[in-house]
């Protein structure tokens, strides 16, 4: 019919949900319970977060640890200006931490409050996000222990 | 099998420019023209075509493909692009005419750096589920490694502000170039940090540009250029994707690389390092056993013009003209992808 336009809506999104598999399924399970877990690996050393496969001899990893939620930093550097989306909205160091028991480090914030407060070697613990879907966001930083100045 | 000489012929580059208005393609036609011309070949004689950019800069999948417009695809022809630095397009490319099934090839590449936050965007690369969702940009975790190198002793915060210091005093000889400077490492060691331990200086430009490269086979390349730059040696290493499980004080990567390339078996005059933190050239040079008689990236090197993509086969270009010009011998060409130099690319070439 001449003067009728066809209309139809257009939503750009991703219609369809994933499943992250089964190692990290329930590793993000015990982060929104806050509870850390971590692999072993054949040659003993443990993964947080959890290695899926061996860094060494490829086979898939099954043995899980349980760890306590405090770690030590291996480096750090100070974001005096942070990024929308990053863990902090206030200046903050990122730092590798190695959580007790582990044997790797892994990338994270910690809220310092100043680039004195930290250094290599600085005990940190985890500071639970309120809100915890389930990932690496559900620690929403590190605290310093003893508390930051 | 008997590898063939394959050599670089020619290049051409577009003097790095910030928040560029032009498409890809408008930056590609003229430097692919000026490469031909250079050479003195047609489009006809070019029988492999390989491309170096990322999508996640134009935002938009699939759109390396409009760059095609800048090669023409009529009459057809045999083209691939890897979404990475033009510097793997020339090992592609490199691979491709070691089939034989092809003499000549052209590689380019293009990085509209300046047009997004690039140091967020090539965090996209990390981890998805570990590190992604942190947002830490690239500048970030290049901190995490400079750290730990001052406090093992590696580097010092004045040999980073010397890398600096000479990088921004060569740039001042070449076009292409961007910051340009000639502060001592003392001016530079007054600024404050940035992102502690990194200062300013520490960090690369950013530029928006592009490049291009004619390789060719045996006699051909002999007939195309007066001295080729043979391509004696060519290796790709990557550590692991883990960041905590690297060590962050050397690069276990570019040292085999550099072994495999045949670094090590005779003087280096020049090498081109592609190295977008000051600490990184210095952590490459211990990787590959660069001795002091070696000219490190007499352009001035990424860290005074890194083009998203581009920067990487800039340097083998670079270390291909002091081969032509008859200043160098024997060079090295690298080029570093994903953060804290996570994978490297080592390529020494020859004069005859």
């Amino acid at each position: 019919m001449v003067g009728d336009v066809f209309v139809a809506p257009l939503v750009v999104a991703y219609p369809y949900k994933r499943t992250v598999g089964t190692l990290l399924s329930r590793f993000f399970t015990s982060l929104s319970e806050c509870r850390l877990e971590g692999t072993r690996g054949s040659d003993g050393r443990v993964f947080f977060p959890p290695a899926e496969f061996d860094p060494v001899t490829g086979a898939p990893l099954t043995e899980w640890v349980s760890l306590s939620d405090t770690g030590t930093v291996s480096t750090w550097a100070w974001q005096e200006t942070p990024v929308e989306g990053q863990p902090l909205g206030h200046p903050f160091a990122w730092a590798l931490i190695t959580i007790d028991g582990t044997d790797v480090p892994m990338l994270h914030a910690v809220d310092a409050g100043s680039p004195d407060n930290i250094a290599i070697g600085t005990k940190v613990k985890v500071r639970w996000a309120q809100d915890r879907p389930g990932g690496v966001t559900d620690i929403a930083c590190f605290d310093v222990v003893g508390g930051a100045s | 099998m008997a590898l063939r000489d394959i050599a670089i012929v020619g290049t051409a580059q577009r003097p790095s420019e910030v928040n560029s208005t032009f498409t890809s393609v408008e930056i590609l036609l003229p430097v692919i023209q000026q490469l031909l011309d250079k050479v003195k070949i047609e489009r006809s004689d070019i029988g492999f075509w390989c491309h170096g950019s990322c999508d996640y800069m134009s935002g938009q999948p699939f759109s390396f493909v409009s760059a095609v417009d800048a090669i023409g695809a009529w009459p057809p022809i045999i083209e691939s692009h890897v979404e990475a630095d033009g510097a793997f397009a020339l090992y592609e490319a490199w691979v491709k005419i070691q089939t034989g099934e092809v003499d000549v090839a052209l590689v380019f590449s293009n990085g509209k750096t300046t047009s997004g936050p690039i140091d967020q965007i090539l965090s996209l690369q990390t981890d998805p589920y570990m590190v992604a969702p942190l947002k830490p940009g690239f500048d970030a975790l290049a901190a995490l490694q400079a750290r730990a190198c001052l406090e093992a002793g590696v580097v010092t915060e004045r040999q980073m502000a010397e890398v600096a210091a000479r990088s921004r005093r060569d740039a001042r000889n070449n076009a292409v170039a961007y910051t340009k400077g000639n502060e001592s490492a003392d001016d530079l060691l007054a600024m404050p940090y940035t992102l502690n331990p990194l200062r300013a200086h520490d960090c690369a430009t950013p530029v928006d540009g592009c490049n291009a490269i004619v390789l060719a086979a045996g006699d051909v390349a002999r007939r195309l250029a007066e001295r080729p730059a043979w391509i004696r040696g060519i290796d790709h290493r990557i550590d692991t994707q883990r960041l905590g499980a690297r060590s962050m004080i050397e690069s276990s990567s570019a040292a085999i690389a550099a072994q495999k390339a045949g670094v090590a078996r005779d003087r280096i005059d020049v090498a081109e390092l592609h190295a977008p933190y000051t600490h990184q050239e210095l952590l490459l040079r211990n990787a590959m056993g660069l001795s002091e008689s070696t000219h490190i990236n007499p352009s001035g090197g990424a860290l005074v013009a890194n083009p998203a993509m581009a920067a990487g086969l800039a340097r083998f270009a670079e270390a291909a003209e002091s081969i032509f010009a008859g200043s160098a011998d024997r060079v090295l060409a690298h080029c570093t992808s994903g953060p804290m130099l996570q994978q490297n690319l080592v390529c020494v070439m020859e004069g005859e």
